[in-house]
């Protein structure tokens, strides 16, 4: 590995680290409870006590910021790994087996990609409700699409490669042949679309929440957590900037491992 | 080569119609135009006879006019009518209508409009009627310009539902092409978007100031402030407390009042475990409406402890505020009883678009968890709060407003009689019905109010809901315009706002 990709991976390794560490202390234990609230700490600045202040209840936002990236980190997960599952199902049965089930699939697919994602989900929620699990039924739904894509191309090119011919001669079973000797060879592809897919997925959360339609209140998630700290934003910052620097962190730390992972 | 400028100029194009789009909605300086931030959509409908919600007919208010009409001090002068005169009995009402009031169409009011509007809202000959006061009424007839309505009893409150709107006889859309006699006419509707009024000029009264209206629809609670110091509204009725703090040493004047509206969380009185009245009074014990409005509205607003609020003057009563005073342990053994010891999990219901009763919602599900009971929020949009939680009643708990369509206690306390179709609470007590009909029918005003605060009382005792407060109502307007005048009950009056000088 040459040094300027050394210093990405290690960077992106180590920032990935902290957030997953707030992660999982935000599975343990806060400092405050997340949710109490406070009437004589309302807008509360940086203190010991208080290390990124309070919001407008006088709830610690430092409490609610852990919890945030662990609900924000569930979903951005559970929709990832719906897209993936379900988008390389979908890919290799195309790419594979092609014929008239390629085209409808794929013809689907493409309908499905010309809407952005925030859109159908838009309209996933529409249909069945606001809420967390309903958002990452519509997230998860909305990714499926270039998940199916990027497997697909992937599958495509190597089920023409000759090996796949040598053991289709052996009289090996299509689904021998897809489990064994086509899905392994796309775990660098699927590797790094993964990690921007998670990327996509964390700020898909955060836009969904900070529109109304994620995570309901009071239970924290980081982009829920922004829209509520917009109104305040001028008087007291502090709700809205601690969030917003954290969900930048995030996507920087996932998109260094992800430019690095898998090239 | 040739592609790629191509391209380039597609996409310069499209970025600068993206663009236009962006600009549009600022407003310009002139001030015989306000845009008006509103809540939410006029969803339910434009016809004023039909329309139920508090956020829809605040606005109609601005479109049409009864016979009589309401002021800012809550009476009622002649409007459409030019005079009325009551008999000594009480049963019968007479109205003359004033001459030359025309409907935003351009054609004269008639008796026969009159008419048509009172059979409209009377008996459908089932025993119901959209306004129930009119299942009193014995015979209406006209006489050149006299309306004579005659009452089988006499009704101390029966004017008040005279301020019904008076719609043109020969108008087949009233809910998609609205035609009164208001001092603003309607013009078009884009739903979520905006509404627009404009003057209208032939008005019979002294004229609005400002000729064009824009009613814009500011459904995402969270902006609020971000359109009032980006220019694009000039004026919202309905902001909280923190909202307001932002908006201090900003173009906007912050005017404080109050709401005239009951907020509480409303129970399903008839799902489980809300339909055990031990359980509806433990969550009364366990939720401290004074918590809430320190925490949530900076101290400003009024508790409430029955469906009346303050402005209703002699029959608002104050003590019923401290027969649930915040006690865990009352509260837990009232829990123990029903059969709940460890408590239950149920949802809140509340719309997006209200930040106020999101506010509220949040500090109510952390009040409850002292009593181990799990409450969770679930935000939906206004329309379906309209179709699933008031009409549908499809709800365990909500946090809602609810407002007095007119001046009489009767408008307060009518919704929770067992079988009225706007009981969205499925309240029922028979004591209740038998109460609130006796209340009705009596003439005697004393006895008359102390029967609707025994009404109050039940509401209570039995923990119908678990009421809050009344919200202080906290106006932004911009300081370009000045004139706005704060009602006893839920209108915003656009007629009475001008030019700053």
């Amino acid at each position: 590995m040459e040094r300027s990709k050394k210093v990405k991976f290690i960077t992106g390794l180590v920032i990935t680290a902290v957030v997953l560490i707030m992660a999982v202390w935000g599975m343990i234990k806060t400092p405050y409870d997340p949710y109490t609230m406070d009437t004589s700490a309302k807008f509360a600045g940086v203190s010991f006590r208080h290390v990124f202040g309070c919001d407008q209840f006088g709830r610690d936002i430092f409490s609610r910021v852990l919890v945030g990236v662990r609900e924000t980190m569930f979903i951005s997960a559970c929709v990832v790994f719906i897209g993936a599952f379900l988008g390389t199902v979908i890919g290799t049965v195309t790419g594979y087996f092609g014929g008239w089930l390629d085209e409808f699939l794929m013809r689907i697919n493409d309908a499905l990609l010309a809407f952005p994602s925030v859109l159908l989900a838009l309209v996933v929620i529409g249909l069945f409700g606001s809420g967390k699990y309903q958002l990452i039924v519509a997230l998860g739904i909305a990714f499926i699409p270039s998940f199916a894509r990027i497997v697909r191309g992937e599958v495509l090119k190597i089920r023409n490669l000759d090996y796949i011919n040598a053991v289709k001669l052996y009289g090996a079973s299509n689904f021998r042949i897809l489990v064994v000797h086509i899905l392994p060879n796309l775990k660098t592809v699927l590797l790094s679309s993964i990690i921007i897919g998670f990327n996509n997925a964390v700020l898909a959360e955060a836009g969904m929440s900070y529109l109304g339609m994620g995570v309901a209140p009071p239970n924290p998630s980081l982009g829920r957590m922004l829209s509520e700290a917009q109104t305040y934003i001028f008087s007291s910052p502090l709700a809205a900037v601690f969030p917003g620097i954290v969900i930048a962190f995030m996507i920087l730390g996932f998109s260094l491992l992800g430019d690095t992972v898998g090239k | 080569m040739k592609k790629r400028i191509i391209a380039l100029l597609l996409v310069s194009a499209i970025t600068a119609v993206a663009l236009c789009g962006c600009g549009g909605d600022k407003t310009e300086g002139g001030s015989s135009k306000i845009t008006i931030g509103i809540p939410q959509d006029l969803e339910d409908s434009l016809d004023p006879h039909i329309a139920v919600a508090a956020g829809t007919k605040e606005i109609l208010f601005n479109i049409y006019e009864g016979l009589v009409k309401p002021d800012s001090d809550g009476n009622l002068y002649p409007a459409v009518a030019e005079d009325y005169s009551i008999s000594e009995d009480g049963l019968t009402y007479t109205f003359k209508l004033r001459d030359g009031v025309k409907f935003h169409n351009g054609n004269k009011v008639t008796a026969d409009d009159v008419l048509y509007c009172i059979e409209r809202n009377a008996d459908d000959g089932s025993g119901n009627a959209l306004i129930s006061a009119f299942l009193n009424i014995d015979g209406f007839s006209a006489e050149g310009n006299d309306i004579t309505i005659k009452l089988k009893e006499a009704d101390p409150d029966f004017l008040q539902y005279m301020t019904m709107a008076i719609i043109p006889k020969d108008n087949e859309n009233p809910d998609t092409n609205p035609i009164g006699t208001g001092p603003y006419k309607y013009v078009s509707r884009s739903p979520q978007e905006n509404i627009v009024l404009k003057r209208f000029d032939d008005y019979w009264g002294e004229k609005a100031y400002i000729e064009d209206v824009t009613l814009k629809i500011c459904a995402n609670a969270d902006t609020i402030v971000m359109d009032l110091m980006g220019g694009s509204i000039d004026f919202f009725a309905r902001i909280t407390t923190a909202q307001a703090a932002q908006l201090k040493d900003s173009d906007y004047e912050i005017l404080e009042g109050t709401m005239n509206l009951v907020q509480a969380m409303y129970l399903n009185n008839a799902v489980k475990p809300f339909d055990d009245v031990r359980v509806r009074q433990a969550l009364c014990y366990a939720v401290d409406p004074d918590e809430i409005i320190d925490l949530s509205f900076d101290g400003k607003g009024t508790p409430i402890g029955s469906s009346m609020f303050p402005a209703f003057g002699k029959y608002y009563i104050e003590e019923t505020n401290d027969v649930y005073n915040k006690d865990i342990d009352k509260a837990k053994a009232l829990l123990k009883e029903a059969g709940y010891a460890d408590g239950f999990t149920f949802s809140i219901k509340v719309p997006s678009n209200y930040q106020p009763h999101i506010d509220t919602a949040q500090v109510i599900v952390e009040q409850l968890k002292a009593i181990g009971v799990t409450a969770e929020i679930k935000l939906i949009e206004w329309d379906s709060w309209l179709s699933d939680v008031y009409t549908g009643r499809d709800f365990e708990a909500t946090v809602i407003g609810v407002d007095a369509s007119s001046m009489t206690a009767r408008s307060m306390l009518e919704r929770f009689v067992s079988d009225s179709s706007k009981n969205f609470i499925n309240f029922s007590d028979p004591e209740y019905d038998k109460l609130l009909k006796e209340a009705l029918t009596t003439v005697d005003d004393a006895k008359q109010t102390d029967l609707y605060k025994q009404c109050e009382w039940i509401l209570t005792n039995d923990a119908a809901n678990v009421y809050i407060q009344d919200l202080a109502q906290l106006v932004a307007i911009n300081k370009k315009f000045t004139g706005y005048e704060f009602y006893p009950i839920y209108v915003l009056d656009i007629a009475k706002i001008k030019p700053a000088e």
